[in-house]
């Protein structure tokens, strides 16, 4: 199990640095002087001179490159335009809350995923089944931000029972703890929805149709034959076995919800890392542009690299291959 | 490319297909609205009726998808949206599927070098959330068209095909009849256009039908974000965002075009379903 972690995360590290190398390489391929990119337009002349040598700017690309993928090691990904703060720094007080809202999201998607998905293969072929199917085809067709829009138009405005933007409520400090739990909880219910739902349908999907097949298997049989009870069969076998792939649909998901989380998080003006960096993008600030395209390549591999470990942990065939 | 007996038997399966068959009719109303749309759409999709009078008016008999801010009919613009989501879908899902099978093939056919090189691209191109990746290159690309867009919806869509045909290349050519074609002398483009890939068009096809949902579905994300094809032209991603403004009052702006999103997307994943089950493949993701 340990050579197997260790040649999967060999194999990452090229996928890293080729990616740090498109990113480098692309915004200095695109129109226009890199030192306007990396220094704030609103310096004169000279100074800017000045700061795109200190920068290492007016030196050859190779040299740029190869310093560029030191600081990066280093995790300094420069200061900020905007802020003018470390990207590191900014970075860290966004991470968490991303954390939290795709996190949030992924229970959502497997649980609700997982129950829609064995209810619909329990009751194959009934009007619940058809049901069931439709909703959750067009529920995997939904654009999120579009989601988020109609449930801020029903369960915030229309019916106002929760919060529309932000992460807590103005007066969040005021509150009792349970008030603070529930003013978090709030907060995050209807950010967590739009970015969950349709990666739970996709789940669902998926988990309907690899209930059927296992269900139709000898050993379901024979677990009903030995008189179990329908529960143990249906969660104690047939699922155990048709939800085992579903750990490679996590590393496959990862990057579907951190990509939502874009559209997402700007809706909500949720304070993480896809609203920071389509607000970055939004105001040229390219050190925080770079910073969450590391970190953003950093995540996916990292998840992919998890499934796939979670995958030879339960699956024992795949760490022989 | 397949021969007409599999064919048919699989459109005899498809027809059988209520869903997948309903699916193709809506998919065909609506390309059929959207070339129609000049015809069909009772205003100019950027005429602005009167901003005073006929500004943020409900649903009614001579606007059924009602007015938005600047007093332009939302159902005209909801017909010429169609124009830019359905034909970059379409049109992106193509490509892509091209440069995947291309990519996919050479790597599977062309030895272990070129298959390394090729796939850890792969692998480089699919360690960003897409559509981080789209926000990156259409924030750096400053003159956006329809042309750009489509081309970088293209560029950063073709991977999922390609691991899948390599994998199909990789399974048939060992088979007995590649191993006959080469025997016989053929040429290694020869072999992979005439004699492998024909025998993985079928998941080819399905795939690249599923893309064209996912296309829309991303396409309309940028269109929201301000980094689709600019405005004033409609597209439904666009409409959306300028309908966020108006969500206590004019509700319907935003709601239209979104249910249109939902309408096209759908109806390609009946259509994508229906082949996959028509065509005997395995489920997937």
């Amino acid at each position: 199990m340990l050579t197997y972690a260790g040649r999967r995360l060999l194999l990452a590290v090229p996928t890293v640095l080729g990616v740090c190398t498109l990113l480098f390489f692309a915004l200095h391929a695109a129109p226009g002087d890199p030192a306007d990119r990396f220094l704030d337009p609103r310096f004169p002349t000279d100074v800017r001179d000045a700061m795109s040598h200190n920068l290492g700017l007016d030196r050859p690309l190779g040299i740029q490159y190869v310093r560029w993928l030191g600081a990066l090691i280093r995790l300094d990904f420069g200061h900020s335009f905007d802020q003018g703060r470390p990207v590191l720094v900014i970075l860290g007080e966004a991470i968490p809350n991303t954390l939290v809202l795709c996190a949030t999201a992924l229970v959502l998607v497997f649980t609700l995923g997982i129950a829609l998905g064995v209810v619909s293969a329990l009751r194959r072929g009934t009007a619940l089944d058809t049901g069931l199917t439709l909703g959750s085809l067009a529920l995997y067709s939904v654009p999120g931000f579009w989601l988020a829009l109609m449930l801020i138009m029903v369960f915030a405005y229309a019916l106002p029972v929760l919060p529309a933007t932000g992460v807590v409520s103005w007066d969040h400090d005021l509150m009792p703890w349970y008030g603070r739990l529930w003013d978090r909880v709030s907060h995050l219910i209807l950010p967590a929805i739009a970015l969950g739902v349709a990666p739970a349908a996709g789940v669902a999907r998926y988990v309907r149709a690899a209930m059927i097949e296992a269900l139709a298997q000898d050993y379901v049989r024979a677990a009903r034959a030995r008189g179990l009870s329908p529960a143990r069969v249906v969660l104690g076998h047939a699922l155990r076995n048709a939800a085992l792939p579903l750990v490679t649909l996590l590393g496959l998901y990862l990057p579907f919800l951190l990509g939502g989380s874009v559209l997402v998080e700007t809706i909500f003006a949720w304070p993480g890392m896809g609203a920071l960096m389509y607000g970055a993008i939004d105001g040229q600030d390219f050190p925080v542009v770079l910073g969450c395209g590391v970190l953003y390549t950093l995540a996916v591999v990292a998840g992919n690299l998890l499934a796939d470990l979670l995958y030879a942990a339960v699956d024992p065939r795949v760490r022989l291959a | 490319m397949t021969a007409p007996g599999p064919t048919r038997r699989a459109w005899r399966r498809f027809r059988r297909n209520r869903l997948a068959v309903g699916g193709l009719v809506c998919l065909g109303l609506l390309y059929a609205v959207m070339l129609l749309a000049p015809l069909l759409a009772p205003y100019e999709p950027h005429e602005q009726l009167g901003v005073v009078a006929n500004g943020l008016q409900p649903p009614s008999r001579a606007h059924p998808m009602g007015t938005d801010f600047y007093a332009r009919d939302v159902f005209s613009r909801v017909l010429y949206g169609a124009r830019i989501s359905l034909t970059i879908g379409l049109l992106a899902a193509a490509i892509a599927a091209v440069v995947g099978t291309v990519v996919g093939a050479a790597a599977g056919y062309g030895g272990r070098w070129l298959d390394g090189a090729l796939m850890r691209g792969v692998d480089v191109m699919m360690a960003f959330p897409r559509l981080v990746l789209l926000l990156l290159l259409l924030a750096l690309l400053e003159q956006r068209n329809i042309y750009l867009v489509v081309t970088v919806l293209a560029l950063t869509g073709w991977m999922d095909v390609a691991r899948l045909v390599r994998g199909q290349v990789l399974s048939l050519r060992r088979r007995e009849f590649v191993l006959a074609a080469r025997a016989a002398g053929l040429s290694a483009f020869r072999i992979v256009w005439r004699h492998v890939l024909p025998n993985a068009a079928a998941p080819i096809l399905i795939s690249a039908t599923l893309m064209v949902g996912h296309t829309i579905l991303i396409e309309a994300g940028l269109s929201f974000l301000g980094l689709g094809v600019p405005p004033p032209v409609a597209a439904w991603g666009s409409m959306v965002e300028e309908g966020r403004a108006h969500l206590r009052d004019a509700p319907w702006i935003a709601a239209f075009p979104g249910l249109a999103i939902v309408l096209a997307v759908v109806s390609v994943n009946l259509v994508g379903d229906g082949l996959r089950d028509a065509l005997g493949e395995g489920r997937g993701g």
